[in-house]
């Protein structure tokens, strides 16, 4: 590695600090819940090291612990996680010229929603150096959070368990209600996503619909009920 | 068997969504429309997990509520990930005691 190599590098992961603090305690709680649905703790962790996302894989647990059939988690995955397709096209337009295909190939498992905001907020070109340094301690993080929760979750009494689990939900709140503050767009749509996911989930006509199809015919209904009422703005987007 | 089929789908689909587009991808998506769809995704994901299923992540219904309602005034706040979260497994933490004292 170059000596700027190096210095990108370090950039990087200093960055990513504040991300991987974050990660630590959201995956604890990922870790919690991933064992007491039933899932023994070494897959809990190999969820976490090959998927790196917490939305997916909430969904995917419960498409796993509830039965779901392979085509069901193909489609979920597939619609909860393509805003990283919007992602991905908006930071590949900011690479310099260090990026080979192997670095795209290597680097793009590492686009999450935060890794992003930070690497796209830079005023400068995104480097490989100071992409792989951004993504690195997110990563272990991640997966040490799981592993410690998951551990945790075999010995911790009930009650500090069931508040744990309440965690990641935490976070969830905590990136749609600012959203949803600022633009009434991002209101209209999780409210609407809200409610359909309870009649689905309580209208007994519905009661055929799995938890990993609700989720995805919520989403898309909502999505594209704010793509045609609350059409976005430039600068909207580009604070995603 | 039947976990590491689905682990295989669910890693190699969230894999394909982020890579295709990276290694491939150099013009911006000029649909306004599929723009917008686009940005409300994650909103859509977020609100429709969320709600009801916050309401049983604690086993019981009264203390996710007291989690879930306190959680929101520092994510209305913009309070950091962590905080929001900590809040949320406190207030939870805090009912579930109060309950336990009560039976």
């Amino acid at each position: 590695m170059s000596n700027n190599g190096k210095k990108e590098f370090v950039s990087g992961i200093k960055d990513s600090v504040p991300i991987a603090l974050g990660y630590l305690s959201v995956s604890f709680g990922f870790g919690i819940m991933a064992v007491s649905s039933g899932l023994p703790l070494f897959q809990a962790v190999l969820i976490s090291m090959t998927c790196l996302t917490s939305a997916g894989q909430v969904a995917g647990l419960t498409v796993i612990t509830t039965g779901g059939t392979l085509l069901e988690m193909a489609i979920a995955q597939f619609i909860i996680n393509l805003r990283y397709s919007l992602m991905s096209i908006s930071l590949s337009q900011k690479l310099d010229g260090s990026f080979g295909l192997k670095d795209r190939l290597i680097s793009s498992f590492g686009m999450t929603d935060e890794i992003f905001a930070v690497a796209s907020g830079r005023s400068r070109e995104v480097s490989k150096h100071y992409l792989y340094g951004l993504i690195v301690m997110p990563y272990i993080a991640w997966a040490l959070g799981t592993l410690l929760g998951a551990a945790a979750g075999e010995i911790l009494p009930d009650m500090l368990k069931a508040a744990l689990g309440i965690a990641i939900y935490g976070m969830f709140t905590a990136i749609f209600v600012p959203a949803a503050r600022k633009a009434v767009g991002v209101l209209a749509v999780v409210l609407l996503a809200a409610g359909l996911s309870c009649v689905i989930k309580y209208v007994p006509l519905f009661k055929g619909v799995s938890s990993g199809f609700s989720i995805i015919i919520c989403t898309v209904a909502a999505a594209l009920f704010g793509a045609l009422v609350f059409p976005a703005k430039k600068e909207e987007e580009s604070a995603q | 068997m039947r976990f590491y089929l689905l682990l295989a789908v669910m890693a190699g689909v969230t894999y394909l969504v982020r890579m295709v587009p990276f290694a491939a991808f150099r013009k911006k998506i000029s649909s306004a429309f599929v723009q917008s769809f686009l940005y409300y995704v994650p909103y859509a994901v977020l609100g429709a997990m969320t709600v009801p299923a916050v309401f049983y992540s604690t086993g019981s219904a009264v203390s996710s509520a007291v989690g879930f309602v306190c959680c929101l005034v520092p994510a209305f706040m913009g309070k950091s990930l962590i905080a929001v979260a900590l809040t949320a497994s406190g207030a939870a933490f805090a009912a579930e005691g109060i309950m336990a004292l009560i039976k």
